[in-house]
């Protein structure tokens, strides 16, 4: 039986805070990799941005990290990663595709002898040589980051073209975007289009960051559309009243 | 206002539950902020009532399940529970009916716990006015303080609004009982179009004030028959229901083809009793 490629998903965004609809778009990229037969994905990782990003509203790195983490208490395959919110510095996301990556290759499964550091290993039948399979790591985005591609500014046109060539994308859709139409209008990603994976959403979910903080300044419940825990922790801590800047 | 002032209401909420998502617990949460937004009303409690066995519906599994899955869902609620009069009713049960059931037993309930603190709210949380008859002097332990009791309401979605319009589903006067002694405060995301179908009715137009539409800004479509559709096709159903539900239903595993095709021919409940009675 032909092995599958192991992917480890990577999605970076400010988190601000964290909800439900986050961690679906890991449950359902994760179920389209699956079912393509091609994939299998051994991991999950939320990399929430650094504070220097500047964004409005954005409350502090270590409560976005520890909101995360919360909300990742019940899953055994997702993770909450701080590097990219240590750093000195905001830092392009092809950057942190590239931290991860290293990091993943670091871990891999290493065997002593002449070949020390290189993927080789005799299997204990003593028949073929054994490589342990690469995880490929995938950015896990929205289908809104497609469009942001074509911000002027916002992205260099080298760091989309390495993370589609090099990397790849795991797309999932959202109400009001068409991800189809954002690949054509693009030659980069018309040529990397067989490592953009497009994922349907079949619960279409309009939930957003933006919405929950607008709901929690307002006096409003927002029970049931991120975890309980991260809810106590936001009220614990007084985040998101409107009254800070 | 003041919080005596306003009044209390019960916001009961039916259907097939089948399972209960995190979309009907939303649906309590908007429509609490919203009444008690208003000034007028204090939102007490929300009751889950889901359907008897006898409603006949498509893929509905045994209301065992459905009930324990809501209070499964409704364990890390305050003031959202499960009843489970209508689910043991033997025959299928008009949704007036429940409405009115719910209604006479917070009566009962408010005539027989006059003296003491009524247990309208979860455990552990006493009711204002008991708390204020104590600074009362020994004159006002002979005239008991009738506090009005709380109004049941029915919660629900516009699709339930708009089923009012399919032949025989309802009985047109039920629908003007029901807006009419009680109300109805319904979630939408296309307000208009809930507007316009009260509107378009001279039952629903006539109770307006009664009908409550609260806005839905942000499309969220967690149907049942998509997490049960999901559930046929090995996807997962994660950050859609409660963790304990989804935990339940994979432990019984209770969807599959198979029970998606119950009751497959066989006519809903209400289709079937209200054409009976029509040519009768």
């Amino acid at each position: 039986m032909k092995s599958r490629i192991p992917v480890v998903l990577l999605a970076c965004g400010s988190f601000n805070p964290i909800t439900n609809m986050h961690l679906r778009l890991f449950e359902v990229a994760r179920d389209h990799l699956h079912q393509t037969g091609i994939y299998k994905v051994i991991g999950g990782i939320i990399s929430p941005v650094n504070d220097n990003y500047r964004k409005k509203d954005l409350v502090a790195a270590h409560h976005r990290v520890a909101m995360a983490r919360l909300a990742l208490q019940t899953s055994d395959w997702i993770r909450v990663d701080p590097w990219e919110s240590e750093q000195a510095q905001w830092m392009e996301t092809v950057k942190v595709l590239r931290h991860h990556h290293s990091e993943l290759l670091r871990s891999l499964p290493q065997t002593e002898g002449p070949d020390h550091g290189r993927a080789h290993s005799l299997a204990p039948t003593g028949s073929a040589l054994v490589f342990p399979a690469v995880p490929e790591l995938k950015l896990l985005c929205g289908a809104d980051i497609l469009k942001t591609f074509q911000t002027p500014n916002l992205w260099k046109e080298a760091h989309i073209q390495e993370i589609v060539e090099k990397f790849g994308m795991v797309c999932v859709s959202r109400t009001g975007h068409n991800p189809n139409e954002y690949i054509s209008g693009s030659a980069i990603l018309q040529r990397y289009q067989h490592n953009i994976h497009l994922v349907r959403e079949p619960v279409q979910n309009e939930l957003s960051s933006t919405y929950i903080r607008r709901a929690l300044s307002q006096g409003q419940s927002v029970k049931y559309l991120l975890p309980d825990a991260v809810i106590t922790y936001i009220k614990e801590h007084n985040l998101y009243t409107g009254d800070s800047s | 206002m003041e919080n005596s002032e306003k009044t209390e209401v019960v916001l009961l909420a039916c259907g097939s539950f089948n399972p209960i998502t995190n979309m009907h617990l939303r649906l309590f949460e908007l429509a609490k902020d919203y009444m008690n937004g208003t000034g007028k009303y204090r939102v007490i409690k929300g009751v889950i009532s889901p359907v008897g066995d006898a409603y006949k519906k498509k893929g509905l599994i045994s209301a065992h399940h459905r009930v324990i899955m809501a209070e499964l869902a409704t364990k890390n609620s305050e003031w959202v529970e499960v009843d489970t009069w209508e689910s043991l009713q033997k025959d299928w049960v008009e949704t007036l009916k429940v409405l009115r059931h719910h209604q006479e037993k917070l009566e009962a309930s408010s005539c027989d716990h006059q003296q003491d603190s009524p247990r309208l709210e979860r455990p552990g949380r006493k009711r204002k006015w008991a708390e204020q008859r104590q600074d009362f002097g020994q004159k006002e332990l002979l005239e008991p303080k009738t506090k009005d009791v709380p109004k049941v309401k029915l919660l629900c979605g516009a699709d339930l609004l708009e089923s009012f319009g399919v032949p025989n589903l309802w009985k047109s006067e039920d629908i003007t009982r029901i807006v009419g002694d009680y109300g109805l405060i319904c979630i939408t995301r296309a307000g208009n179009d809930a507007e316009k179908f009260i509107y378009e009715s001279d039952a629903l137009w006539k109770h307006r004030n009664n009908i409550h539409l609260v806005n839905e800004w942000i499309t969220n479509d967690i149907s049942s028959t998509k997490i049960r559709r999901a559930l046929r096709r090995g996807q997962s159903i994660r950050y859609l229901v409660p963790d304990l539900v989804r935990e339940y239903i994979e432990k019984h595993d209770l969807y599959s083809p198979e029970s998606e095709e119950r009751n497959v021919g066989v006519i809903l409940a209400p289709l079937q009793k209200n054409t009976a009675e029509a040519n009768s």
